[in-house]
């Protein structure tokens, strides 16, 4: 029994080992950043730098000279201004099918948006929002700004 | 009836109304001039911008406002924020020889030029995407297709393409690029997509 449970335990870590815990959340990767940008993920805060991966949850943050551009797996492209609080609170993808899902929220500031697979195929899966509206998305690109919006 | 508002309830309304939130969108343009539109909703409604630089000002204690914007007005008050916009994806598209995964001639000297945009992209990731076209089954198709992709995705790590960056997808006969009836053998369909984003 002992043995077998080493056995299970070795192969738990192995699996861990190649399939990292954001493997099934990953929704893109910052291609752009300048200034001061963060990503805040479980409280704490990460340089959004070009290459990083940027996971469900994570919320983007900008200074009075920050920007950042991130690209989502479905090809959507999102970037957000100066003094800006940018959430990604859900996204999906299925390569194949291209059903999916995704919600983005503009807490405060700038968000620019060119729309990518999921909303070609199913705009009724997208939205933005903001503290007050939400967005539907027809078209394909628009932006969107909070004026004394929320810090969290 | 001036003189019951004094400067202290002035400032008070100022700041007031400075602190409401207020949500402004703008419609841009479609790249390929295509139709566009968006349904703004708030707690006062739904409005659709429909056009072009269509825009709509919401607020908490006001009535929202439609207007339209044009591109000066974009560039002036968006430059930052569309500056930091990420640059589109790029497909590159390669074809197969009739029912294999091997590629046609042209297609092979296709992709020494792709490796050279791929080297020079920063941050790049690449999504292989196989294509078949209607002849066989969808079950059939979607594993011929996972196949193709795979084999280009070998094909691009032997050109010294980063493994980690390549990510493959089967689309089967989802995606035709010439429409065709069932069971139509279109050799342009039958194509792999290198999709760099």
């Amino acid at each position: 029994m002992i043995k077998s449970h080493r056995v299970t335990a070795f192969m738990l870590a192995g699996m861990a080992f190649c399939y990292p815990a954001w493997a099934a959340e990953v929704a893109g990767m910052i291609k752009t950043s300048s200034g001061q940008a963060v990503i805040e993920r479980n409280g704490e805060k990460l340089a959004a730098t070009v290459g990083t991966r940027v996971l469900v949850a994570d919320k983007l943050r900008t200074g009075g000279d920050g920007a950042v551009g991130v690209t989502l797996r479905d090809n959507t492209r999102l970037s957000a201004g100066p003094n800006s609080l940018i959430v990604i609170e859900k996204f999906a993808f299925n390569s194949s099918t291209h059903d999916g899902n995704m919600s983005v929220g503009v807490r405060k500031g700038t968000l620019s948006v060119a729309t990518g697979k999921i909303a070609k195929r199913t705009p009724e899966s997208v939205d933005f929002h903001t503290p007050t509206s939400v967005l539907g998305v027809r078209g394909t690109e628009f932006i969107v700004e909070v004026e004394n919006g929320r810090d969290d | 009836m001036v003189a019951m508002i004094k400067p202290g309830h002035l400032l008070l309304l100022v700041g007031l109304l400075s602190g409401c939130v207020s949500d402004r969108v703008v419609l841009l343009p479609s790249p390929d001039g295509a139709e566009t539109a968006l349904v703004v909703r708030d707690a006062s409604g739904e409005r659709v911008l429909d056009r072009p630089y269509a825009a709509t000002n919401t607020q908490a204690l006001a009535a929202p406002f439609d207007f339209r914007a044009n591109p000066e007005y974009v560039e002036t008050r968006y430059a930052a924020v569309l500056q930091a916009l990420p640059r589109g994806a790029v497909s590159h598209v390669l074809y197969f020889e009739t029912g294999g995964d091997r590629l046609t001639q042209a297609s092979l000297a296709e992709l020494s030029a792709l490796r050279q945009q791929i080297a020079n992209w920063q941050a790049s990731e690449i999504m292989v995407i196989g294509h078949t076209d209607r002849v066989g089954s969808l079950a059939a198709n979607d594993a011929l297709s996972a196949k193709r992709a795979e084999a280009v995705r070998e094909l691009l790590i032997g050109e010294g393409i980063p493994a980690e960056k390549l990510e493959v997808a089967g689309r089967g006969e989802r995606e035709p690029l010439v429409p065709t009836a069932d069971e139509v053998d279109e050799p342009r369909n039958r194509r792999v997509e290198i999709n760099v984003r």
